[in-house]
């Protein structure tokens, strides 16, 4: 399950869609959104996300089999929010199911650092005084 | 370039996140020179504004949703993304 979301990320939905029976092994990462990013001291209010739909959701797919041929047999899904996100909320979800933790743990952190690189959504910033700003994602 | 020179091609231009704010639009079919370059349409884009100019290094380009080098000559029709850096997660 591969997608773009205007609604809360329902996780449970998510792990029931990747896990079979053949599964021993399921890791969830939720990237949340923060109070504050490095370097500005700004209480963050909201988060807003935007995405080039097609291209966004090709990556995904494509980082979903790469994770497959790198750490598979697997089960992945892997959904971002798009639009207006408050604080504390998951802003994406990867979900990754198993035979074995191992294989899962490693896909799971494969897949969201090639998101976080590869993957066509931009994030802007919402301050409380109001202001704004778009961030973009650091090479680590 | 002097037999083209009258000819125009139109491209449909997606622009997102700063780009977008900066362009004033998200999308727009924009008429370039037959045989002109995404370089050459982002300079057409660019012309005045001292902040896009400085974020063409910064800036990817996709057409018809591959990634091009800006030296790619554009065809009638295509579609073409300004991409700034991701920011997803």
């Amino acid at each position: 399950m591969i997608g773009l979301s205007a609604e809360a990320i329902d996780v449970g939905a998510l792990v029931a869609a990747v896990k079979t029976d053949a599964h021993g092994a399921v890791v969830t990462f939720l990237g949340t959104t923060r109070e504050t990013s490095p370097g500005d001291p700004r209480p963050v209010a909201a988060l807003e996300y935007e995405a080039y739909e097609a291209m966004a959701l090709a990556e995904m797919e494509a980082i979903a089999g790469e994770a497959e041929t790198r750490f598979g047999p697997l089960g992945v899904a892997m959904v971002h929010r798009t639009g207006r996100v408050a604080l504390g909320e998951p802003s994406v979800a990867v979900v990754v199911a198993a035979p074995h933790r191992g294989k899962a743990f490693e896909a799971c952190r494969y897949a969201i650092d090639a998101l976080k690189a590869r993957v066509a959504v931009w994030k802007r910033e919402i301050y409380r005084d109001g202001d704004a700003a778009w961030i973009a994602n650091t090479a680590s | 370039m002097s037999a083209n020179a009258a000819r125009l091609v139109t491209v449909r231009v997606l622009a997102f996140a700063r780009l977008r704010e900066l362009l004033g639009f998200g999308e727009r079919l924009v008429p370039v020179a037959d045989g002109a370059s995404a370089d050459e349409l982002w300079a057409q884009l660019a012309a005045g504004s001292a902040e896009l100019a400085g974020l063409r290094a910064s800036t990817r380009f996709a057409r018809n949703g591959e990634l091009i080098a800006g030296t790619t000559v554009l065809r009638e029709g295509d579609e073409l993304a300004l991409l700034p850096p991701v920011g997803g997660g």
